[in-house]
């Protein structure tokens, strides 16, 4: 781990150590880049947030680093789990990790139980692929998993399909999934983006007591900051395809030092200060393979200057924390408040 | 989902009268005459003659009550007598729908895993050489005319080649085993006759080939674009994620989720193929219910047309229910409603 955070030896050991990951992807003769090095490192039991706009790359880089990205993608960069190297790992070996050692879960938890298939057997399905038992016990250990996912009647519900189950019990059942086998991590890929506001915070529990329970690494990617906000121990930003910031999340919220990060926070809604507009930032992010030279935010950049035209920052440590940008150290004071009011003025908001 | 099928089984008796009766009235529009199927053509200016045909074959009474009559003899379990024949339709058919069903069976089993196979890979390995070979194996399967790729078949692999044996359903030098279930192939090997058995299976290959290979090009073509459907879901990404080997995520999660509309199409072929190989029955002189129809439909042997028009409507009727059986056992969406 890169930051502040890694001097806490024994509580915080490197899990997962992801270094300039890159995902390429060809298409009808012409390649772009989805992913264009993202360093990261994940702990143990640590909540690290992944934040980023849909199309940034926070998605596809954790594919990549599962193997799971479709077979015109081109990987390449490290991923190190517990010290061993994923990329390029053999199939069959990867898939003694996946669902084993490492988990994923997806956005969608309507699409992502397989219609056809109970519940409990796509949950013993999981125990079965990794661990020696009989189907019984599977389905004994899928019924206990349901029970720790707070699925009232675990029993009969088991027995269901994914159909008679409710958006947010069914992403209880894919988080059931994810941790049949005692994982060391778990990738939540937008947990909770497809639910309900109350069922959104009721899912975020399940998934910290879990955390804090078996001693998980997780890793929440989401583009709703408020979800890092309340979760996550660390916070990496991502922007087209990079991590442009890296830092603990008290000091990512207090003092960002990238001014995507800035224009992020700012557009979060506040109670406290009555806004007649939300703040938004300029522009829109670039379309993959049609990057802006230099750094790749300096199109909607309001301190962008002729250096960021040319000159793509590298992601730098400024004192335990990690900032892709020129003027990390030297950027004004943070307040999102004045960053809203000063683009009210040029008309940089949406009504 | 007892009732729905408890319901399905009530509307039945129904649907066969109504089968039967539209059957019935279809004969009576026809502009043939089917005396000339009964009496011979010198005698047809006899009007004696041609009104003791009349008077035999009940044609002289009027339509209502002809058609009540034929009800009452099938209520009996009596299909009529052919014009032709002479033959009870009956025994008739039960003569020849084991041939067919034989044939049939035989295609849909070869059609039907070929299809799916092929479109499953065509899917998995899309725009490969793979999916482009698959694909151009079911345009032809289903665009090149049974009478062609029959023909040419059995020029190449019988005529040229000996490889396999001419038309017709087996060696008619061969003493056939006792007719238990009227399959050929199985009856011999029940009877333990393996000589038979060999024989009934060289003959039945190529037509259950080419009557296959029309099924198939269907099969594939449906089956590769519902995979390609639900191999995007994200629930085949979930399963990878579980560590599920690809096999397991093609076989097990993908290709269970493409059953319905398949199954659909397994059941209308078989259902169509029970009295519409007859192209395929003819080339291969396959003593089935497709020539049956053919000969009567030429001589207007009206029992003989209605009562393969029954047994065609049957089959439908049948395959249909056994179809909506099994979209339970693949969709549990489906129990609900």
């Amino acid at each position: 781990m890169r930051t502040g955070a890694a001097e806490k030896p024994g509580e915080r050991e490197p899990l997962l150590s992801i270094r300039g990951l890159r995902v390429g992807f060809r298409k009808a003769g012409s390649q772009f880049e989805a992913v264009r090095g993202i360093d990261l490192d994940v702990a143990k039991g640590e909540v690290v947030g992944i934040v980023g706009e849909s199309g940034s790359g926070k998605s596809v880089g954790m594919l990549a680093a599962l193997g799971l990205t479709s077979k015109n993608a081109v990987v390449t960069g490290s991923v190190r789990f517990k010290g061993e190297e994923l990329v390029g790992k053999p199939a069959r070996e990867m898939r003694k990790i996946r669902g084993a050692r490492i988990t994923m879960i997806f956005q969608d938890p309507l699409s992502s139980l397989n219609p056809v298939m109970t519940v409990g057997a796509q949950i013993a399905e999981a125990v079965r692929l990794h661990q020696r038992v009989t189907r019984k016990q599977a389905m004994a250990r899928a019924v206990e998993l349901l029970n720790l996912v707070s699925i009232p009647q675990p029993e009969r519900r088991a027995s269901q399909y994914p159909h008679e189950f409710s958006g947010g019990m069914r992403q209880r059942a894919v988080i059931a999934m994810a941790v049949a086998n005692d994982p060391d991590l778990l990738i939540a890929d937008e947990p909770t983006t497809a639910l309900d506001v109350t069922v959104q915070a009721q899912i975020l529990n399940v998934l910290r007591s879990l955390q804090e329970r078996l001693g998980l690494g997780l890793v929440l990617i989401t583009h709703d900051l408020g979800v890092v906000a309340g979760h996550a121990d660390r916070v990496a930003v991502v922007y087209s395809g990079r991590v442009v910031e890296q830092a603990d999340v008290s000091q990512l919220f207090a003092d960002p030092r990238h001014p995507y990060t800035r224009g992020l926070i700012a557009s979060i809604p506040n109670l406290e200060e009555s806004r007649d507009r939300l703040f938004s930032i300029d522009g829109s992010p670039p379309a993959l393979g049609r990057l802006p030279g230099g750094c790749a935010f300096h199109p909607r950049c309001i301190h962008a200057e002729a250096r960021c035209r040319t000159e793509d920052p590298p992601l730098r440590d400024i004192g335990g924390r990690f900032s892709a940008c020129h003027f990390a150290t030297t950027l004004p004071p943070f307040h999102s408040a004045a960053l809203a009011a000063a683009s009210l003025e040029t008309g940089s908001l949406i009504p | 989902m007892s009732r729905y099928i408890l319901r399905r089984l009530i509307a039945m008796p129904f649907l066969v009268l109504g089968i039967v009766t539209i059957a019935f009235l279809i004969t009576t529009v026809t502009k043939g005459d089917p005396l000339t199927a009964i009496v011979a053509e010198q005698q047809m200016s006899n009007p004696e003659v041609v009104a003791a045909a009349k008077a035999r074959w009940g044609l002289d009474r009027p339509l209502p009550e002809r058609y009540m009559i034929y009800l009452g003899n099938l209520l009996s379990g009596d299909l009529g007598t052919s014009f032709i024949t002479k033959r009870n339709v009956g025994t008739d058919i039960l003569y020849r729908l084991p041939a067919t069903l034989e044939l049939v069976f035989a295609a849909m089993i070869f059609g039907t895993t070929l299809g799916i196979v092929l479109g499953v890979l065509a899917a998995y390995f899309r725009n490969s050489l793979i999916d482009h070979g698959a694909r151009l194996f079911a345009l032809f399967g289903s665009s090149l005319p049974v009478f062609w790729s029959g023909l040419g078949l059995l020029f190449v692999f019988s005529v040229m080649l000996h490889w396999l044996p001419g038309p017709g359903r087996v060696d008619a030098r061969l003493a056939l085993p006792p007719g238990i279930t009227g399959f050929l192939t199985i009856d011999s090997l029940l009877a333990g006759n393996l000589t038979v058995f060999k024989d009934a299976l060289w003959h039945l290959l190529l037509p259950a080939f080419v009557l296959g290979w029309t099924v198939s090009g269907t099969i594939s073509r449906l089956v590769r674009a519902n995979m390609l459907d639900v191999m995007s879901r994200e629930f085949v990404l979930t399963a990878r994620a579980k560590g599920a080997s690809e096999f397991r995520v093609v076989i097990v999660h993908a290709l269970r989720n493409t059953m319905v509309p398949t199954l659909t199409v397994i059941g209308y072929s078989f259902a169509y193929l029970i009295t519409g190989a007859v192209l395929t029955e003819t080339i291969f002189s396959w003593p089935g219910m497709g020539s049956y129809a053919v000969e009567a439909a030429r001589a207007l042997d009206f029992p003989a047309i209605i009562g393969v028009t029954i047994v065609g409507g049957l089959a439908f009727l049948v395959t249909n229910l056994i179809t909506d059986i099994l979209y339970v056992v693949a969709n549990p969406r489906v129990r609900l409603s």
